[in-house]
């Protein structure tokens, strides 16, 4: 049984590779689970990382991994057979609110990974009405193009698929359309992407009084808000997050600004790594 | 509950563990808003380090296995910080390691200038093979180290002690002796091992780690009763504690502080409330106070 103890070995079931950078893992069990949350997945003598859950149904579970480092290269040349350790899941999930009508859920290349269980649980819950935001560097790194029945805007920094330019572009241009219908345009909106994509999501909402949500990535050791590697000012991404609200992203310091390496030390977010989903 | 502590006013008589979340000023200001009385920061070691791997901390359900392996900016790293903490309205531990008696005297001096309340020597960390446990598991080295340190800091000095030593008693005075103006017990336990038998691998990724949390809680219990019969210097009484309850009774062992840190992962960063209420509610229930229990575990045998 996976929980948030030790690490529970279990067998890789099935692989889907979305491209050469991209593929999914699934593992043929049960874990209780909510949109958003995470698990710290061990290969024993290499390391452990957080990864977010992207695919889940009541008998199995997988997630998205972006071959860019040590650990995540060779998470992506695991196949069925392979065990890999699983403690979790950890972290608040996505709040997915009541009674919202309508709801924009914002992708930015691999921050598609904790938002696609979101948009299915919207889809089968009689949820909201969903407008999916997504882009990526280049048509490759469009994650589950033929997943949802929502239909997706698209956008690339290439052009190489849809619009040509930032999610945030089409993100204004649609509260601008729906504002003319109905305010807010949202009742909330949902994100994941590069930081600096989210902070621009946040100021966004902010300037049109809409809540938001985005998940939020640090460097993290322990997963359960004790060890203290991954704090983002007062918050600890870990057990307060990954996903923050409005209301705590105003109050965030270190949103958007700085980031502590491996040793502890600040330094500015651009500094920090090349981030994972640029 | 208002305490007095070497000179030092402190809103309650709870200390945040050196390691738990303490690597923010924004979170060491949580911690204490949320009913922490002295905070420590993260230990501050010679040179930046990036500690081991992960694995690193595992929850075995009654405590942690933890082998972080002090990671550090390294002393001469940390001017932002210092600069946020100057205009802080509560105060700080600033916990220090290092590899030689010289690396210790260099971080202290430096970290000293910067004014923290106090300066706690973490000689008794068991996750690096040269740094830490070395020293507080030998009285002669344990003086050595203390009276080294203490000519060349400004500020009182606590030393952190391991109940890996042979005789704890021995080490706390041998540090009181040495000019230790009060001694912090204990860090973690063991070090031990939990092995994955389908991996066949050992879950930490340095293989042995300290033990902390409910698990350890009697250890420390006896480390701060034997300490508490050797010295009269103030002891904070740390390793297990979770609840009220347990405060009181590491307090009847001798502690005049109670350091919390595992129980973060139980009881969330509002375990310190929670506990100084507890603490309070005992008191008041059995018409008593702080200074009356503390050492009361002794009183038959003195
Ligand atoms: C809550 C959470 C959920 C995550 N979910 C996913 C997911 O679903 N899919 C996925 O592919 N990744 C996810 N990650 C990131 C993942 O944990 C790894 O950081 C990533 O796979 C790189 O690991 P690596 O060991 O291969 O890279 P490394 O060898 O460690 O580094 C490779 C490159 O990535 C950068 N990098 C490493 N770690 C981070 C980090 N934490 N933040 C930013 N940059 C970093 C490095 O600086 C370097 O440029 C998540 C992280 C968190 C905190
Ligand atoms: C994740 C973790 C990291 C720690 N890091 C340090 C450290 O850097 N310096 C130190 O002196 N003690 C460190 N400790 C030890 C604690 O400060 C404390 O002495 C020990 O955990 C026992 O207390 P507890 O049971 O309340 O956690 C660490 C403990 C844990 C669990
Ligand atoms: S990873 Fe340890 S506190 Fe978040």
């Amino acid at each position: 049984m996976i929980t948030q103890l030790m690490p529970a070995m279990v067998k890789v079931a099935d692989k889907d590779v979305h491209s050469p950078e991209f593929a999914t893992l699934y593992v043929n069990q049960h874990i209780d689970f909510k949109p958003g949350q995470f698990v710290m997945v061990w290969i024993p003598g290499v390391d452990e990382k957080p990864y977010t859950i992207s695919h889940h149904s009541p008998e199995r579970f997988g997630i998205t991994v972006e071959a860019k480092g040590l650990f995540s290269r060779k998470a992506v040349s695991l196949g069925p057979g392979d065990k890999i350790g699983i403690r979790g899941p950890f972290g608040n999930g996505f709040n997915m609110g009541i009674g919202h009508k309508r709801v924009a859920v914002v992708a930015g290349g691999c921050g598609m990974a904790p938002l696609a269980p979101l948009v299915e649980t919207f889809q089968t819950d009689k949820g909201p009405e969903v407008f999916l935001i997504q882009g990526a560097r280049s048509k490759s790194f469009l994650l589950y193009p033929d997943r949802f029945a929502a239909k997706a805007e698209i956008c690339t920094d290439d052009g190489s698929k849809g619009y040509k330019g930032f999610v945030t572009d089409i993100l204004v241009q649609k509260i601008k359309d729906l504002s003319a219908i109905s305010t807010p345009a949202f009742d909330m909106v949902y994100a994941c992407g590069p930081e600096i994509m989210m902070a621009k999501v946040f100021d966004i909402c902010e300037v049109h009084s809409i809540p938001c949500q985005v998940s939020l990535e640090r460097y993290m050791r322990c997963g359960f808000g004790v060890c203290g590697a991954c704090v983002c000012g007062h918050a600890v991404v870990c057990k307060d997050g990954p996903v923050f609200g409005s209301k705590m992203l105003r109050t965030m310091a270190d949103f958007n600004t700085r980031a502590l390496l491996k040793t502890g030390q600040p330094v500015p977010l651009n500094e920090y790594a090349t981030w994972r989903c640029q | 509950m208002q305490i007095n502590f070497l000179g030092k006013n402190l809103h309650t008589p709870l200390v945040l563990a050196s390691g738990v979340l303490g690597n923010n000023k924004a979170i060491l200001e949580r911690v204490w808003e949320n009913g922490c009385g002295l905070p420590t920061m993260k230990s501050i070691g010679p040179a930046p380090r990036e500690g081991h791997k992960n694995p690193t901390v595992i929850d075995l359900g009654n405590g942690l296995i933890n082998a972080v392996g002090l990671p550090s900016p390294g002393y001469l790293n940390m001017e932002e910080e210092w600069q946020e903490l100057s205009d802080r309205v509560f105060p700080i531990t600033a916990s220090i390691y290092g590899g030689s008696v010289e690396e210790f005297v260099q971080v202290a001096a430096f970290v000293s200038a910067k004014g923290p309340d106090f300066i706690e020597l973490n000689i008794s960390c068991p996750n690096s093979d040269q740094h830490g446990m070395v020293f507080g598991v030998n009285a002669q080295s344990s003086h050595d180290v203390v009276a080294a340190v203490k000519k060349v800091i400004h500020v009182p000095l606590i030393a952190k002690l391991t109940p890996a030593a042979p005789d704890i008693a021995t080490i706390a005075k041998a540090c009181e002796d040495a000019g230790a103006d009060a001694i912090c017990a204990i860090n973690t336990a063991g070090p031990g091992m939990v092995i994955d038998i389908e991996s066949r691998s050992p879950v930490l990724a340095f293989k042995k780690g300290g033990l902390s949390g409910p698990m350890i809680k009697p250890i420390a219990v006896r480390c701060v009763y034997d300490i508490f019969r050797s010295v009269s210097i103030p002891i904070i009484g740390l390793g297990g504690i979770s609840t009220g309850k347990d405060a009181i009774e590491i307090i009847m062992a001798g502690a005049t502080l109670v350091g919390i840190g595992t129980a973060v992962r139980y009881r969330g960063i509002t375990v310190f409330d929670k506990v100084n209420k507890e603490i309070s509610d005992w008191l008041a229930v059995h018409d008593t106070s702080m200074e009356e229990i503390r050492g009361a575990a002794h009183r038959e045998a003195l």
